[in-house]
């Protein structure tokens, strides 16, 4: 970093920038020999609410706006299915027993959970993300893939070979069953006790969409009165979620503070988009990735 | 239940039984006609999933006692009373079977069915002198073993360990973009040493997640195996050195007995993740624990380890980046249930003289 005099005026000419600046500028030391003050001005965000959006939008500024979609779709698929499977499987109790002296001789039924195969896969919302978790859960040998939606996806769907069914059939019939649509008013605590009292008491909830898709404390219910047999959550509300709610108390219930974007590659990869997006923008040409307003 | 003089004299004409044995017959008042005495007389040594006890209960063939837990084990001294005269025994991996519990048997002890794929609490030479005839359980696991390597796998590789102990006790906090990061199998090269079905079936599964590359070792090439996922064959230093995800399925054998060494570890990528479902002998655990705390490699997923259970004072319990699951891998409901009813059908089948579904050859 600098110091004194000198760096002070840099810092005046050049507009407040978090560090991450001074990464994509290449370090500040070389660059001040070019004219530093005819740099552009720059301020980096991560993200920008809806409100901001609004803001950018009607302050006629014509401010362009560069975001991230679509290279998180191998990750955010991994994660689901690694959730999933930690879920069914029972993980996070069994690494407990084991490091807290439950791990005893061998038991029959101990820690049994409930395998994939030959199973139904039921998507709630079938996009992408949806179509590529269900690649990664097919060599598992599930039986079928069922899903809904507002209305049928069939090209989607049939890259999975998956059968469009009502909201009703998908919890009767899904032994798993994965939330992967927009939160919308539509979808606002669609995963309420509605659902959860049409599905099997063997089955396995999973969400990584987002958390007003579920109605939190029908959930909780549902989990503690064995109505389902366990559910995995990435998102929630709020976020975080407070350490007291009930849903941190339930054994059958694992919740993840949000982290389905969270590998080395991808947040560099939406780093690199990031910066790529706003040197093309500066230049006044197409970004790579660029939100309509 | 009966009352009275009649019953008296049908108690006495039968010989006294267990509960169960009430059971079996379908309710002792159609049964007083047949001879009960003459079925042959089977024990089990725990509560074995539903599934095989419905089986030898509905065969009608056989007479049974039961130590009717799965919690603990039958004690020693209660076993080799229960055994005394019986015609054949189902077991599970914590009884031993050897020259004193067969001398206990005595010589009506003709089959002997365990549920569990291996052998090394029978004696096998004491049960072939005695032509005593083996069934076990081989095959039915090779989904839910493959399964919960991926699971494993998956944990480890995405932290899922810390984030959850994160979310439940307050780390969660605003979004950091490199926080609780993990490595992604998509472009990855994956590294099975050992390959048999079970490091097939792993494969397959994990293919959809956009692995660029397998590779394995082995004492020599499994064309035939390898073809199935596009595998190369490699030395054990290419599999160390180029290896994202290695994962061990090998059997344990004097040869592959703590193979998974230093040596192998000072070959392998920092940013690396070891995991072992097959054996825990095929690890040197010291070597292990150092290469996982100094960074050597990235992260580490047993499901198997020595002894089991690990002592919860072990060191490997310390490192956030090793992930210890108590042996679960055949641990599903189905699979166990499956199990359970293979060991019933041999029992049933080499009572009959037939042959069994799946047999020990002594």
């Amino acid at each position: 970093m600098w110091c004194g005099r000198v760096a002070l005026r840099r810092l005046q000419r050049i507009a407040v920038a978090p560090l991450n600046l001074l990464s994509i500028t290449g370090g500040l030391p070389g660059a001040v020999q070019r004219e530093a003050s005819s740099l552009p001005r720059v301020y980096i965000t991560r993200q920008i609410p809806p409100e901001g959006l609004k803001i950018i939008r009607e302050s006629g500024q014509g401010i362009r706006v560069g975001y991230t979609p679509d290279v998180l779709t191998d990750a955010v698929a991994e994660l689901t299915v690694a959730l999933l499977l930690t879920t069914s499987r029972r993980l996070i109790e069994a690494t407990h027993e084991a490091k807290s002296g439950g791990w005893g001789t061998w038991r029959s039924l101990w820690l049994c959970g409930y395998e994939l195969a030959n199973s139904t896969v039921g998507i709630l919302g079938l996009g992408r993300i949806g179509v590529a978790i269900a690649e990664r859960l097919k060599p598992f040998k599930v039986k079928k893939f069922i899903y809904t939606d507002v209305a049928p996806r069939p090209e989607l769907a049939s890259l999975i070979d998956a059968e469009y069914v009502s909201m009703d059939e998908l919890a009767r019939r899904s032994d798993f069953l994965t939330v992967c649509c927009a939160l919308t008013p539509e979808t606002k605590d669609i995963c309420n006790k509605d659902l959860f009292s049409k599905m099997k008491n063997t089955s396995i909830f999973i969400n990584t969409s987002r958390g007003g898709v579920v109605h939190q404390e029908d959930l909780y219910e549902a989990l503690s009165s064995g109505q389902i047999a366990a559910a995995g959550l990435d998102v929630t509300v709020p976020e975080p979620l407070p350490t007291s709610h009930p849903l941190f108390t339930l054994n059958n219930c694992v919740i993840l503070p949000h982290i389905a974007s969270a590998s080395y590659t991808t947040r560099n990869t939406m780093s690199a988009l990031a910066a790529n997006n706003l040197l093309l923008g500066l230049k006044g040409q197409p970004m790579i990735k660029e939100l309509k307003l």
